[in-house]
């Protein structure tokens, strides 16, 4: 069976001639393609750089020492971001020791320990899909999630005023005696009456020196010398009841505080831990697992020994890139500390708080133009911190970064 | 007299040539095994000798490979399959449930068709399974160390090196690391899947030769698809064809006087 004819077009000559697609038209067409990529690709740096040079103008006059060490203030002037920044690394740090070791242990076990029953593999194709969804949901929902789960816990260990359980709180009754001095009384349980005070008792100033009450009767003299003033009352004084928070300040339900924002947080880059860590162990060949477990290994130990290490850096890569979306997040803490105003650090785990976008949304959203400037500054120490996060990814990614075969 | 003087002689000759077979290292019978509802080895019966190296060749996709890896069980890992029959070494099952698996591979060593060692210092690649199986003080783990790499013919060549990494090796030693890896746990039977295919002639040559000397410990199957390899560095052959073993002998048997048909076809290259 013979093969067909070569075609016309391209066998005659002139017909090829003819019908040749002119070349210069279409090296000009690939010059425009080219061209119009370039000019897209630059429109969105240009973008990016029309918005940083427009905050910086606005903000870079009022940055300065104070402004990054004092509190915030109804004057614009002498307002500060300190406590904010403070909130931020508080935020920060819990987010980050909460959800690292439950976003590590969960791709482990979504990545190395895939279950071999055909039940359990539907369970664990299901838990991965909601967690891909999960990194989708705008994280609106979980500030109303963590408002329900961590701040009033379901309304099962009690509310706020009267919370379930509590400790490392000190409560004293507090006397200012008529000589305007503060005499306080240590009290174990809040909820015993109010002391009375009784001749020879012990108290103790504000600062916690301890001295021996000198009780007056009802018709005695105010003392003149100062030593005795200072630990004197009189029978019909009134305490007022304070409560002191320790550091290790510890309450459930958990309240609007520090804690429960971080964890609301790490609810919100949980998913995003998850995700690229298990990228970083899928990375991983899996001959040298195979060369663990040839060598008697245990699963476990494969993973501990050959598979973690070597997946290091890509999870520390996607961990920082899950702090830069943790510390820039203000939707969820809105939920949960809303605008408040706040001018010191968290000193407990209990404690109100505030954070960096908390205060530029709550600067921005004032009358005043002096305080947009303050809002603007705020954008630039908060776009200093993520750049800052960005440029330890990657410089860590290229030093870590190592052959794996 | 001269006759019988003869006769003697030959029969002497005979007598060293056919050695008494050893005994089994590795030891199958009926064994069977599926990928799904795929039958990959179909009624396997054969014996591997105690310090002899078994070679098991035949064309792509005859089980060669699954077979080698039932032995330490690696096949474990892929979920559809699994095995039925009896396969033991040293007389103790391996299929059965109460196989520690962990133990076997201790027992069993592998060396992979492509150099995998761990992207760790070539001492913390050979002290891996030491430390995995035995609690050993340093000056332990580095007699070990010194004690594999020499066996594998390596020690020259890193001395000066341990704790550079095992990735800046070459190929042929990247090999070698992996079988100092693989005897530093002090194994049985050593398993090598075509352990010279990624590798240039010189370095094939060096691990055969490695191969030659550590038979003296272990018992060695090879899967290997280079014949003249086989019948250079194999005691006995094992020639599979689609899940059968077809035939299985001292080399010298297997490529001088095939029984089979489909094994003569196989050798002299008329397929496969």
């Amino acid at each position: 069976m013979s093969s067909p004819k070569k075609p016309a077009l391209l066998s005659d000559k002139k017909l090829m001639a003819e019908r040749r697609v002119p070349l210069a038209k279409r090296h000009r067409k690939d010059r425009l393609f080219r061209f119009g990529c370039q000019v897209i690709a630059s429109m969105s740096a240009g973008i990016l750089a029309v918005l940083l040079i427009a905050i910086v103008f606005e903000g870079v006059g009022a940055l300065n020492a104070n402004f990054l060490s004092g509190a915030p203030d109804p004057d614009p002037s002498k307002a500060g971001m300190f406590p904010a920044i403070m909130g931020s690394l508080w935020l920060l740090v819990l987010t980050m020791l909460v959800a690292l070791p439950l976003g590590v242990a969960a791709a482990i076990v979504l990545e190395e320990f895939r279950p071999k029953q055909k039940i359990l593999r539907r369970v664990h194709a299901f838990i991965q899909l909601n967690i891909t969804n999960l990194s989708g949901v705008p994280s609106v929902v979980f500030g109303i999630l963590g408002l329900t789960v961590f701040v009033s816990m379901f309304g099962l260990f009690g509310n706020e005023r009267d919370p379930l359980l509590e400790t490392g709180a000190t409560y004293v009754d507090q006397f200012y005696n008529q000589g305007d001095f503060i005499i306080e009384v240590p009290i174990d349980d809040p909820l015993a009456p109010e002391t009375i005070p009784v001749s020879g008792m012990t108290v103790y100033t504000h600062d916690g020196v301890a001295m021996e009450l000198n009780l007056l009767g009802d018709d005695d003299e105010w003392p003149e010398e100062e030593s005795l003033a200072k630990r004197s009352l009189y029978s019909w004084d009134l305490p007022g009841r304070n409560k002191e928070r320790n550091w290790w300040y510890f309450r459930l339900p958990f309240g609007r505080g520090v804690l429960a924002g971080a964890l609301t947080l790490m609810l919100v880059i949980l998913p995003i831990i998850i995700i690229s860590s298990q990228e970083a162990l899928r990375a991983v060949p899996s001959s040298l697992r195979q060369a663990s477990l040839g060598l008697g290994a245990t699963p476990w130990q494969t993973v501990r020994r050959v598979t973690l290490p070597a997946a290091f850096p890509g999870i520390l890569t996607g961990a920082i890139i899950a702090m830069s979306r943790a510390i820039g997040e203000a939707a969820p803490l809105l939920m949960i500390a809303g605008i408040v105003f706040i001018t010191r650090a968290p000193s407990n785990l209990m404690d109100d708080f505030t954070a960096m976008p908390l205060q530029i949304y709550n600067w921005a959203g004032r009358p005043q133009q002096e305080f947009h400037d303050l809002a603007a500054s705020g954008i630039i120490v908060l776009l200093t911190a993520l750049l800052l996060f960005n440029a330890i990814a990657v410089f860590l990614r290229q030093k870590l970064q190592k052959p794996l075969s | 007299m001269a006759e019988t003087l003869n006769s003697l002689a030959q029969a002497a000759a005979n007598a060293e040539a056919n050695l008494e077979p050893p005994k089994a290292a590795v030891r199958m019978v009926g064994l069977n095994s599926w990928y799904g509802d795929f039958h990959a080895l179909k009624d396997i019966s054969l014996e591997l000798p105690e310090n002899r190296i078994s070679a098991f060749i035949g064309p792509s996709g005859c089980g060669k490979s699954t077979l080698l890896r039932w032995i330490n069980r690696m096949n474990d890992a892929i979920p559809s399959a699994r095995a039925e029959g009896t396969l033991e070494i040293h007389g103790k099952s391996v299929l059965g449930p109460a196989t520690d698996v962990v133990g076997l591979r201790r027992k069993v060593g592998i060396v992979f068709q492509k150099p995998n060692p761990f992207p760790k210092s070539i001492y913390d690649n050979v002290a891996f399974g030491v430390r995995l199986h035995l609690k050993a003080s340093k000056a332990e783990v580095d007699e070990i160390v010194e004690w594999a790499l020499h066996r594998a013919a390596l020690w020259e060549e890193v001395k000066d090196r341990l704790h550079d990494s095992a990735l800046g090796l070459s190929g042929g030693q990247q090999q070698r690391l992996c079988i100092a890896r693989a005897i530093a746990v002090g194994p049985e039977v050593l398993l090598m899947d075509e352990p010279c295919s990624a590798l240039d002639p010189r370095s094939t040559a060096a691990v055969e030769d490695l191969m030659l000397e550590l038979r003296k410990s272990y018992s060695i199957a090879i899967v290997t698809h280079n014949m003249q390899q086989a019948s250079r560095v194999s005691d006995y052959t094992a020639y599979m064809f689609m899940g059968n073993l077809v035939e299985f002998g001292t080399t010298a048997d297997i490529f001088e006087r095939p029984k089979q048909q489909e094994t003569e076809d196989y050798i002299t290259g008329r397929f496969g």
